[in-house]
């Protein structure tokens, strides 16, 4: 049986392809059209999942849609007449947007679909699944275990913010909800907000930024804002926020409690901007903690699920792994909307219909999320020489110890290998690698190939056999939505000079043997690397151990800011030839920075919107 | 449009929301004449509301 899931109409489209519950492809849209978070019909996405999985749309057996517009519409409703008079405004804007498109999206759909299938009968076979159970089966249902507990926390789907289930064999059942405006994600967007980062895509940012500062306003926060119980449980005191009713997230009561403006995104960063970071991010841990607590604690699971937006946070995630509550924690890699789609898929197969679950014990169900295309090393090469790229195409040993000794004379090095990952992370099919023991490298990736003046450091990939020695941490992080901090005898204490600077100054002094992957707080945002799942870049990485010791490479988003990750080999090459990328790596063909035609760069800096 | 209201009132019955139905028609009315006075519907990016 097939079933095609679809996420659209929000934010990051995605299409994901279940063949008798074998995840064989799923993919976000915006890969294709080149535009961030696109969240138009995934249109080029489905195309691309049936290709990978060899069908057309009539050899689907079912659609299933990852929420249902007329519960969000419900919510919607209540919410202005529970308002009302208040949120004209802000109705006057949803209302055309709803009664032109949003309230037909059944019809919508049927619409896409029909393109490519004219005569299906898409009345019996589109389903749809509720927001928060597509986000908990693509938690469960992907995930290696036969039992456990699954959590799903984000902004706010129909009506659940957070939610509690429990899954056992292919059963899943959801016990507990913390319904809207009550919502922990829209917490953190509120703070998004207030720091001055864009909402919905800057959350990554204040949690990169927590680091810097003191948790000072922890306290303010749940004495005024937040009513936490010991549970997990909580009540927002909304006389503090807009979002339910204005057209902004907080209101004029949230800048007296917090005494100032928002910032806005030109404004300098201080340290109040960092403590608020910090305070927020310890306000989500302690419910996310609080909630693990308790869930643990009726019912006796040893296995905790998490997806939704709020799962993407990584140093809660490791909090969670650290308190010891669950001896194992699975977190799905596509955690936000996209990764809906795929929840809706399974929710279609295995509760609708009913369909066998099969867990082996050891691996979860995503392949290590490398779900998307891939283009073979004939394809790869025609393209790049239809680019006018100059190439040397290599063996794979050949290839492999070229881009190690690359790695560590120093270069940056871009990596396109085999399918595209599946979520927000570059986990080592679309990344640009680095040496993580240079002091410099850092720098220089964000300010001549990432085009960011960034505070947060970039994120370590390791060999999942040498974890322990590098970092505290002895589990998988195969996605990087753990963070653990670097080992004690691979640290090096800051002076007190040291400790005073602010900001990206911090960030740049060396504090471990690995300092471009080092936060100030020496924790790391890790990826196990896994033979099994990605031989390739597991063999990368062997090489550089062999020549370096060291097991760690730089691990960061095959893009520049505000692009989406790099999808084909003509993007990573269009990528390359606008950064001062020095060395490319697409399937077996190995470019270098000096061999290529300079009329072929291109001014990449200013080709996106800043996210 | 016949299969859409086929589905409201399936999600009015299912949902026992019949309540909704006069608040419904009201805010339908009021939304068409938003939408008759204006000549595109653009969402601003307020993810809660849209």
């Amino acid at each position: 049986m097939r079933i095609l899931g679809i996420s659209a109409f929000y934010h990051d489209s995605a299409a994901a392809l279940v063949d008798d519950g074998v995840v064989v492809a799923a993919c976000q849209e915006e890969r294709f059209t080149r535009k961030k978070h696109d969240s138009r019909f995934p249109r080029l996405a489905i195309e691309n999942c049936l290709a990978q999985g060899g069908i057309a749309l009539t050899d689907v057996d079912y659609v299933a849609f990852y929420d249902k517009p007329l519960l969000k519409f419900e919510r919607l409703l209540e919410t202005y007449i529970a308002f009302a008079p208040r949120g004209f405004k802000s109705f006057a804007m949803a209302i055309p947007v709803w009664l032109k498109e949003k309230l037909f999206q059944k019809d919508l759909l049927k619409k896409e679909l029909r393109r490519n299938a004219p005569d299906f009968d898409w009345d019996s076979r589109l389903l749809f699944a509720e927001h928060h159970q597509s986000h908990a089966a693509s938690a469960f249902f992907a995930s290696p275990f036969e039992d456990a507990v699954v959590l799903t926390m984000d902004d706010v789907g129909e009506w659940a913010t957070t939610s509690a289930g429990r899954g056992h064999g292919n059963t899943l059942e959801i016990f507990k909800e913390i319904h809207w405006p009550h919502s922990l994600g829209l917490l953190y967007s509120a703070f998004t907000y207030y720091t001055g980062f864009k909402v919905n895509s800057g959350e990554y940012k204040v949690m990169g930024l927590a680091p810097y500062g003191e948790p000072k306003y922890k306290d303010l926060i749940l004495e005024n804002i937040m009513d936490l119980k010991d549970d997990g449980s909580f009540r927002l005191d909304l006389k503090y926020f807009d979002y339910c009713t204005g057209l902004r997230m907080t209101n004029a009561r949230f800048d007296e409690l917090l005494e100032g403006p928002p910032r806005t995104p030109e404004e300098q960063l201080t340290q109040r901007h960092t403590d608020l970071a910090a305070s927020v991010q310890a306000v989500t841990e302690e419910v996310v903690l609080r909630l693990a607590r308790s869930l643990a604690a009726e019912t006796g699971a040893r296995n905790l699920c998490l997806a939704g937006g709020v799962a993407l946070n990584c140093v809660a995630n490791g909090k969670i792994l650290r308190d010891g509550q669950f001896s194992k924690i699975w977190v799905q890699p596509a955690a936000g909307d996209a990764g809906g789609a795929l929840g809706a898929a399974l929710t279609a197969y295995h509760l609708n219909q009913n369909q066998p679950r099969e867990v082996n014990g050891a691996s979860d169900f995503m392949k290590g999320s490398y779900l998307g295309p891939a283009c073979s090393q004939d394809d790869t090469k025609k393209r790049l020489e239809n680019a006018g790229a100059k190439f040397r195409v290599l063996d794979d040993k050949a290839l492999v110890d070229e881009v190690a000794q690359a790695l560590a004379d120093g270069k940056a090095v871009g990596w396109l290998q085999g399918r595209m990952e599946f979520g927000p992370r570059a986990l080592g099919a679309r990344s640009i690698l680095g040496d993580p023991r240079s002091a410099t490298m850092q720098k220089n990736l964000n300010l001549k190939v990432k085009y960011r003046e960034s505070f947060r450091p970039f994120a370590p990939s390791v060999l999942h056999d040498d974890v322990s020695n590098w970092f505290e941490i002895d589990c998988e992080s195969p996605y990087m939505l753990m963070v653990a901090d670097v080992r004690e005898d691979r640290r090096r204490e800051m002076t007190d000079d040291e400790k005073e600077l602010f900001g990206i100054d911090k960030l740049n002094v060396v504090r471990s043997e690995i300092p471009a992957v080092t936060h100030v707080d020496y924790s790391a945002r890790i990826q196990t690397v896994h033979a099994d799942t990605n031989p390739r870049y597991h063999q990368l990485i062997s090489a550089f151990k062999e020549k370096t010791d060291c097991p760690v490479v730089i691990n960061t988003s095959f893009n520049v800011r505000g692009e989406p990750l790099v999808c084909t080999p003509e993007d990573a090459f269009h990528c390359f030839m606008g950064t001062e990328l020095d060395v490319l790596a697409c399937e077996n063909c190995l470019l270098i920075k000096e061999d290529q035609d300079p009329a072929l760069k291109e001014d990449y800096k200013n080709a996106f919107e800043l996210d | 449009m016949g299969g859409f209201l086929k589905e409201l009132w399936a999600y009015m019955k299912i949902r026992k929301k019949y309540w909704l139905m006069p608040v419904l028609f009201m805010m339908v009315l009021f939304g068409g004449l938003i939408v008759l006075a204006q000549g595109s519907a653009v969402a601003p990016f307020i993810y809660t509301i849209f």
